[in-house]
């Protein structure tokens, strides 16, 4: 018992994960690939063309994918921020401001491309509706987290702050979401419903999935990434690193 | 609860003897509501729709503009590390100090909203149900925003971080502020929305001076 413990710590250190994840990242990086590849080629050429939209739903393939990573990205980040709140673990808050660029990303792909696919479908580039309203707004909760970090020198207080901001943006996004929802219920009938047609075809369901997962790796090995370069030069003054880097 | 009412009463003191900083922000929430009818024109129709709006979207403004003042004049002279040092909880001290931000920032708004909203061709009845939304708003915002304070203090550009960080946070106390008053008017009743608001305030109690004394405690490390 003591060993397995032992064991899953050792990677909370600093000095041990930076090796780790530069072994790992290829690995996601490949995998990226290959679910990318292979979404996109069931998003492009094996999906059929749907009656209503036209070529156009393909933006779908990107739009979805990216939504669906913004959302969970946020909730990683804020278990990592609490886990490092809690057990005073360095790389924990090294891994929620590893995450949250690539989260404040994709927020802004998915606003991106909801225009590019609202203009052409709705005939407008941006409505106040619920689910566009609450993605902007995690975008801003996004970028609240990482002004609060760059603003703040010394970096074990940047973490417990930024920690206790996710903590909150975590408590408040339900809230968020269910207010924003019900305001745009009352101020208008829904003119325009995001909701797809229920019975989606096997093959346009198989691309998003597998698009999903190519952002879901692309997520993990960007943050890696971005977490060994935070390492790095938080830990600049160590002799391990000054060995690291020759 | 000595402790609670002694750092209200230190608060109100304080801030009695510099009376302008408290008035500064509740003559900015006068004018900011002024200057809508001035850019959009004094048709009286619209103006009645916007009024709710304008005038939460205003108290929303005038309580961040309050907000860095919450710690920053306690942190700068020490206060506030003899009040984390002090045997009382420290939760409890934060508390007094929000009650007391609300006592000064949020009760004049409440206060001035319903003649602001005279302004705007409110009738008696919304004038109410504003006034009671704000009454039940305003220390949401209060007690939120010392989240914010707290998390900026001593930190550069704390004002406008501030503001980033607190105002997405603040958007559900807006909607259903507003929309207590617009639904009113519209004839649906407001109760659902008030009842909310009260529900958030009853979650914002419990739940912000406990993550404000938290950080405080990281900016005072």
């Amino acid at each position: 018992m003591r060993q397995s413990v032992i064991h899953w710590f050792r990677f909370a250190s600093p000095q041990s994960f930076y090796p780790l994840a530069g072994r790992m990242i290829p690995w996601f990086w490949a995998a990226t690939a290959a679910f990318g590849i292979a979404g996109l080629w069931i998003s492009f050429f094996v999906a059929p063309t749907d009656a209503q939209q036209g070529e156009g739903y393909r933006i779908i393939f990107i739009h979805v994918p990216a939504s669906w990573m913004s959302m969970f990205l946020y909730l990683v980040m804020a278990f990592w921020a609490g886990l490092g709140l809690a057990l005073n673990t360095r790389l924990s808050g090294m891994m929620a401001q590893a995450l949250a660029p690539t989260g404040a990303l994709m927020a802004a792909l998915s606003l991106w491309t909801g225009a590019l696919w609202g203009k052409p479908m709705w005939g407008a580039w941006w409505v106040w509706d619920a689910r566009l309203t609450s993605e902007l707004l995690l975008l801003f909760l996004y970028l609240g987290f990482m002004a609060l970090q760059a603003a703040i020198d010394d970096p074990r207080r940047a973490d417990k702050a930024g920690a206790i901001l996710a903590l909150v943006g975590v408590v408040n996004i339900p809230i968020i979401y269910f207010s924003v929802k019900w305001w745009n219920t009352l101020h208008q009938g829904s003119t325009i419903n995001l909701t797809k047609a229920p019975s989606m075809a096997q093959t346009m369901l198989w691309g998003m999935l597998l698009m999903a997962l190519c952002f879901w790796m692309y997520s993990i090995a960007v943050a890696l990434t971005r977490v060994r370069a935070i390492i790095l030069e938080r830990e600049r003054h160590t002799e391990w690193v000054k060995h690291a880097l020759e | 609860m000595n402790a609670l009412l002694a750092t209200v009463r230190r608060d109100l003191l304080l801030a009695l003897r510099r009376k302008s900083e408290v008035l500064t922000a509740v003559f900015f929430f006068v004018i900011v509501t002024s200057l809508f009818p001035l850019g959009i024109g004094p048709e009286p129709v619209l103006l009645k729709k916007i009024a709710p709006g304008i005038l939460w979207v205003a108290a929303l403004l005038a309580t961040l503009l309050g907000l860095p003042r919450l710690f920053a004049a306690d942190h700068v002279d020490g206060t506030l590390e003899q009040m984390v040092l002090s045997p009382s909880p420290l939760g409890l001290l934060v508390a007094g100090k929000i009650l007391a931000h609300w006592l000064l920032c949020g009760l004049p708004l409440v206060l001035l909203a319903p003649v602001l909203g005279l302004q705007f061709d409110l009738d008696a009845s919304a004038l109410v149900i504003l006034t009671l939304a704000l009454l039940l708003g305003t220390p949401l915002l209060s007690l939120i925003g010392a989240i914010g304070a707290a998390l900026t203090l001593g930190v550069r550009g704390g004002g406008v971080l501030l503001a980033l960080l607190v105002l997405p946070l603040y958007i559900p106390a807006l909607i259903f502020g507003a929309g207590a008053v617009e639904a009113h008017i519209a004839g649906l009743g407001a109760g659902g929305h008030l009842s909310l608001l009260a529900a958030m305030l009853a979650l914002a109690v419990f739940f912000a001076p406990w993550a404000t004394t938290a950080a405080l405690r990281i900016a005072l490390e």
